[in-house]
């Protein structure tokens, strides 16, 4: 019998709105796919973008990072600084040939249980559509058996990125 | 390390989808794990005495709670372990209600779910550290911003609690908007009557440092510890001599040479000047940009008639620096400029009805000054273009406010009230006298607010027009007010000899300034942000500093003094304790590693990170580092993120941490 795929999904999520979004949704029983783990961070401002690329290494088909509303952070201004990154970071993802698609950005305030349960599903439905992020094996060097065998199949990376 | 696991059943909630008797079975196999068991109701007293005595017993150093969500119980959890001698700050809780069995049905999945939210607060906790409360002093006396209604509420009721507060005015008297204004709704109470009495109270009372012509100039330190640096305005008088005699400005021969503030402009006021009457203090200013002898040198009348030497041409702005521990905002509102741009805002202005270009037509702070027995007509309803009494008034509301084409989107509340008032006063004034109202909704919510408008309309017979006004315009010496009437359906044209509008209350145009030097968030309106609209409506986010009055959203006299109140409580909590405890969750440098490139304090969004040098035994300067000033860190982690070094990370939310927990990810 052939297995369905189920996406695994790693959010970021602010403990002032999205975290505390989420814990309403929970209140209110609104029911959600299970595929997501969620990390909480003080403010979406914390998030390294390295926290990204280190999710997609370790297995993750698609990352969701979320936070309080422009003007709302609770920090003041954090959100403003992770909206700023995102710009760039999700061209570099691009360019080190992550697909970027895989990548989520929302703004769910504490007060929207149910945007939030919207904008999961949405992202596990997304996911669940591209089928699995099997490049991230690239990522680990214990995959590749010898040297020789990465610095090939880097070559063969360099070579379809420059077709 | 020695790890315990607790997994709680919440009754039902959680046991329903989750297999916990499973899940603890699994986890107790992760390495460092010690003890793991499940339980009905962790959080009650038995759930509790289970923790503490599995510390006891197998010597726990770090604990595990799968339950509720951490804004639930994490304090109850964390105060249980610390009681027998587990630091708070390694215990960790791992979510399994609100984000796990709540909103799941399938128990496999849900119950994978929750063995993996157990795994991450695991391989967290592993790099948690014991961490102790921040502990700062306070300083037990308040900065009060703003010496109107608010600010006087705000100050006499922390000064009656026997600390000191310093209450800084802009300008040259306290008492603000409200001073101006001629009765209030829905009693019609003379406005000065009620007020005076509280502005001499301020100025007599031992704990308050009254500062009028004063502006803050600037901010530095942090809840219980601020430092503020007022600007003294030169006033040209020694204010320690001046006896408020008046005999200066009585003579003073540059008369009516500039417009009078307090009167809106209706009147006239001399070089040298007290804003009205009863100003607190009596103390006069020379108005600098118009008096003579600061053009040519010449007339020094001022100085010579005063029997006390008081006149000082030579005074400088002086400075001064106040120690602070807790700081109010009440800066008050302005009315909408609403006949051109005014200078240095970012508003247009409303560039209709003909303010500014006909001289009947004025706004609503200038009818009260109008129906004031202090004001420029003594109270008789005189229009200022011939000072003859209006046999036709008309008022309109919402002239920039709910207008976002014109205006603003918000509702500035007051408006529906006072023109209600107005048009009463009018009537009980002039007899005879027609009173037309043009309205969009009445929104009278409050004690005893819809009865007097209804009074105005069935009482007084006020008409009440509901529909826009188009156009005024002037003609045969009457303004011609052409507008509709939507619920006769009918266009409605009226002769009026006078026009007031309701214009739009704005913010200060100085307080997004204002709210940059301390740190607190404003609204796109240039109105100040509280923290939580519902629950904490007069505190900002940045700690010790709290908003009172109109300077957060148009709010009439009863709100404004009712929030002034719990600000100035707010105030007081702080004033309490000796000392705050703080959450320890604040960043912290690595300077060895410290490259000294301070990206983090370019992104810090208070203005937490210093400058430090590292100097060696001579006192050469070595490397130069960032510092976290943690009485200003507020734990929001962006340094963390932007160190291109890692070299600062953030207590709590270490990188170690977050990593484990991303680590823990590759075997979901």
């Amino acid at each position: 019998m052939e297995v369905k795929f189920e996406p695994k999904i790693v959010a970021f999520v602010c403990n002032w709105c999205t975290y505390t979004g989420a814990d309403l949704a929970g209140t209110s029983r609104l029911k959600q796919q299970p595929n997501a783990r969620l990390i909480r961070v003080p403010c979406t401002g914390r998030i390294d973008p390295v926290f990204i690329i280190k999710a997609f290494e370790n297995g993750a088909d698609g990352v969701l990072v979320s936070g309080c509303h422009p003007g709302d952070c609770h920090y003041n201004a954090g959100n403003f600084h992770a909206r700023r990154r995102w710009i760039f970071f999700k061209s570099l993802l691009d360019f080190v040939g992550i697909d970027s698609s895989r990548l989520f950005f929302s703004w769910v305030s504490a007060s929207e249980g149910k945007k939030w349960v919207d904008v999961i599903n949405n992202v596990i439905d997304t996911v669940r559509e591209k089928g699995p992020f099997n490049a991230y094996k690239k990522f680990n060097r214990e995959n590749y058996k010898s040297d020789a065998e990465l610095v090939s199949a880097s070559k063969e990376d360099s070579k379809i990125n420059s077709e | 390390m020695r790890i315990g696991v607790f997994t709680c059943h919440c009754g039902e909630n959680i046991g329903k989808t989750v297999d916990c008797p499973a899940v603890s079975k699994a986890v107790a196999d992760i390495p460092g794990v010690v003890h793991s068991e499940d339980y009905k109701y962790m959080c009650s007293d038995p759930g509790q005495n289970l923790i503490k005595q599995a510390i006891k017993e197998k010597n726990l150093d770090a604990v595990v709670v799968g339950s509720c969500s951490p804004h639930m119980h994490e304090k109850t959890f964390r105060k249980a372990c610390s009681s027998v001698g587990i630091n708070p700050y390694m215990v960790e809780i791992a979510n399994l209600r609100e984000h796990c069995s709540w909103i799941h049905d399938d128990i496999p999945s849900a119950t994978q779910k929750a063995l993996d939210l157990l795994r991450f607060a695991i391989e967290r906790v592993k790099f948690n550290e014991a961490l102790t409360p921040i502990k700062v002093p306070v300083t037990k006396r308040a900065l009060v911003i703003g010496g109107g209604i608010s600010g006087i509420q705000a100050s006499l009721d922390i000064a009656n609690s026997g600390f000191e507060v310093i209450l800084v005015e802009k300008e040259p008297s306290i008492g603000g908007h409200m001073s101006q204004l001629s009765e209030t709704f829905p009693t019609l109470d003379c406005s000065q009557c009620i007020l005076t009495p509280r502005m001499v109270e301020v100025y007599q009372h031992p704990k308050i440092k009254l500062m009028s012509y004063s502006e803050v100039e600037n901010v530095e330190g942090f809840i219980g510890n601020f430092i503020v640096k007022i600007r003294k305005k030169a006033r040209y008088v020694k204010d320690e001599l001046c006896t408020g005699c008046g005999l200066c400005f009585q003579k003073c021969p540059i008369k009516k040479v500039a417009l009078s503030e307090f009167d809106e402009g209706l009147t006239t006021r001399p070089a040298m000047y007290v804003p009205f009457p009863q100003a607190v203090p009596n103390i006069p200013v020379i108005d600098k940009s118009v008096c003579t002898y600061f053009k040519n040198g010449k007339c020094q009348m001022c100085k010579k008639v005063c029997g006390r030497d008081a006149i000082d041409f030579e005074q400088q702005d002086t400075f001064i620096e106040e120690n602070i521990g807790a700081i109010i905002i009440a800066t008050g509102y302005k009315l909408y400029t609403i006949d051109k741009k005014p200078e240095g805002s970012i508003y247009e202005g409303y560039g209709e009805y003909g303010y500014g270009k006909y001289r009947d037509v004025i706004n609503g702070l200038q009818f009260e000054r109008i129906a004031s027995a202090s004001g420029p007509t003594s109270g008789e309803i005189l229009r200022p273009s011939d000072k003859t009494v209006p046999k036709k008034i008309v008022f309109i509301q919402c002239v920039g406010s709910r207008d976002e084409s014109k205006g603003f989107s918000y509702c500035s509340k007051i408006c529906c009230m006072y023109t209600a008032k107005h048009a009463m006063l009018y009537k009980h004034k002039v007899h005879g006298g027609e009173a037309y109202v043009f309205y969009m909704d009445i929104r009278a919510g409050g004690k005893m607010y819809e009865e007097f408008v209804r009074r105005a309309i069935e009482e007084d017979g006020v008409k009440y027009i509901r529909g826009r006004v188009s156009r005024i315009y002037e003609e045969n010496g009457k303004l011609i007010v052409k507008g509709e009437d939507t619920i006769a359906g009918l266009k409605v044209e009226i002769d009026a000899d006078m026009v007031v509008l309701a214009t739009a209350m704005i913010a200060q145009q100085e307080a997004p300034k204002l709210a940059q030097m301390l740190g607190v968030p404003y609204d796109k309106h240039g109105f100040l942000q509280e923290v939580h609209p519902k629950l904490r409506p007069v505190e900002t986010s940045s700690g010790g500093i709290f908003l009172a009055g109109a300077c957060h959203s148009p709010r009439d006299i009863p709100e404004s003094v009712a929030m002034a109140s719990a600000a100035a409580a707010k105030a007081l909590v702080l004033f309490g304790s000796d000392v705050l405890e703080r959450e320890p969750v604040v960043a912290r440098v690595n300077e060895s590693t410290c490259a000294g490139c301070f990206y983090c304090k370019k992104v810090c969004a208070y203005n937490a990170i210093e400058v430090k040098e590292i100097k060696d035994r001579q006192g050469n300067v070595l490397k130069v580092v960032a510092y976290v000033n943690s009485g200003l860190c507020q734990g929001c982690g962006t340094c963390n993120a932007t160190c291109p070094s890692k070299s600062v990370e953030l207590i709590g939310f270490k990188d170690d941490q977050i990593y484990a927990q991303i680590h823990a990810f590759a075997e979901v």
